[in-house]
């Protein structure tokens, strides 16, 4: 699945968007930060206040403790500051 | 993108050029006889944040879900309130103390529902539409931190 990352953690993990291949194990949202935040002190970091980041799947706000199942793009950033 | 739900056109538009306030209104009115009142507002890049003197500004955002977030507020002020006309533009770059950075245009037959639909539609904007502010001043440069109060404001609209 195609995983895109916004603002400051598209700074902390060092790229803005990446196709990863997560063990079928991980199966919610809250279940696939976990799993990233094992890839490398840069995903530790970007990750590592797990409840501030807000997470869409195919454009849609949607809570951490969603299924990834069938995603096609999940994305991760910070609260969200425009208008 | 632009589109027709029976009378009310919603036009949504980000864009790193600046908008014309009086052009936009022109054409939201354009030919209607039945509007009978246009809210606008806009949001401007301002130099005084809570702390630090801001010297700019650098707007980020999530292409095509920045959009259909936005659309998806639109229909719902649409279904709230008769509305004869939606537009939002949302300016990305980056942008000096005084430049313009948001535009909702609001339009129906009475002020009330155009004085409320901006405003949700503002509220839902700062709080849900995936854009992120990157503020420089004298002492450096971060991400702008989101706001309770922000929150507070987007949720008196929540239907219980």
């Amino acid at each position: 699945m195609k995983v895109k990352y916004f603002a400051w953690v598209r700074e902390r993990v060092g790229k803005a968007e990446e196709t990863i291949e997560p063990p079928a194990t991980v199966r919610t949202v809250e279940e696939l930060i976990a799993w990233l935040s094992g890839q490398g002190e840069a995903y530790a970091y970007a990750f590592e206040k797990p409840k501030v980041i807000r997470t869409a799947i195919d454009h849609t706000h949607v809570k951490s403790d969603a299924a990834i199942a069938g995603a096609r793009e999940i994305a991760f950033f910070p609260p969200m500051t425009g208008g | 993108m632009t589109s027709s739900v029976a009378t009310c056109p919603v036009a949504i538009r980000i864009q790193e050029d600046d908008f014309d306030i009086a052009r936009e209104i022109a054409v939201l009115t354009k030919s209607r006889t039945d509007i009978g009142a246009v809210v606008s507002f806009s949001g401007i890049c301002r130099a005084d944040d809570d702390s630090a003197k801001v010297a700019a500004l650098t707007l980020e955002h999530y292409p095509g879900m920045a959009e259909e977030e936005i659309r998806r507020h639109a229909d719902e002020a649409i279904s709230r309130w008769p509305l004869n006309g939606v537009t939002v533009i949302h300016r990305v770059g980056r942008f000096m103390p005084g430049q313009n950075i948001v535009l909702v245009l609001t339009a129906s037959q009475h002020r009330q529902a155009a004085f409320q639909a901006a405003e949700f539609l503002m509220d839902y904007l700062k709080t849900s539409a995936p854009f992120w502010k990157k503020e420089e001043s004298a002492t450096g440069t971060g991400w702008v931190e989101a706001h309770a109060r922000d929150d507070a404001a987007a949720a008196r609209w929540t239907k219980s």
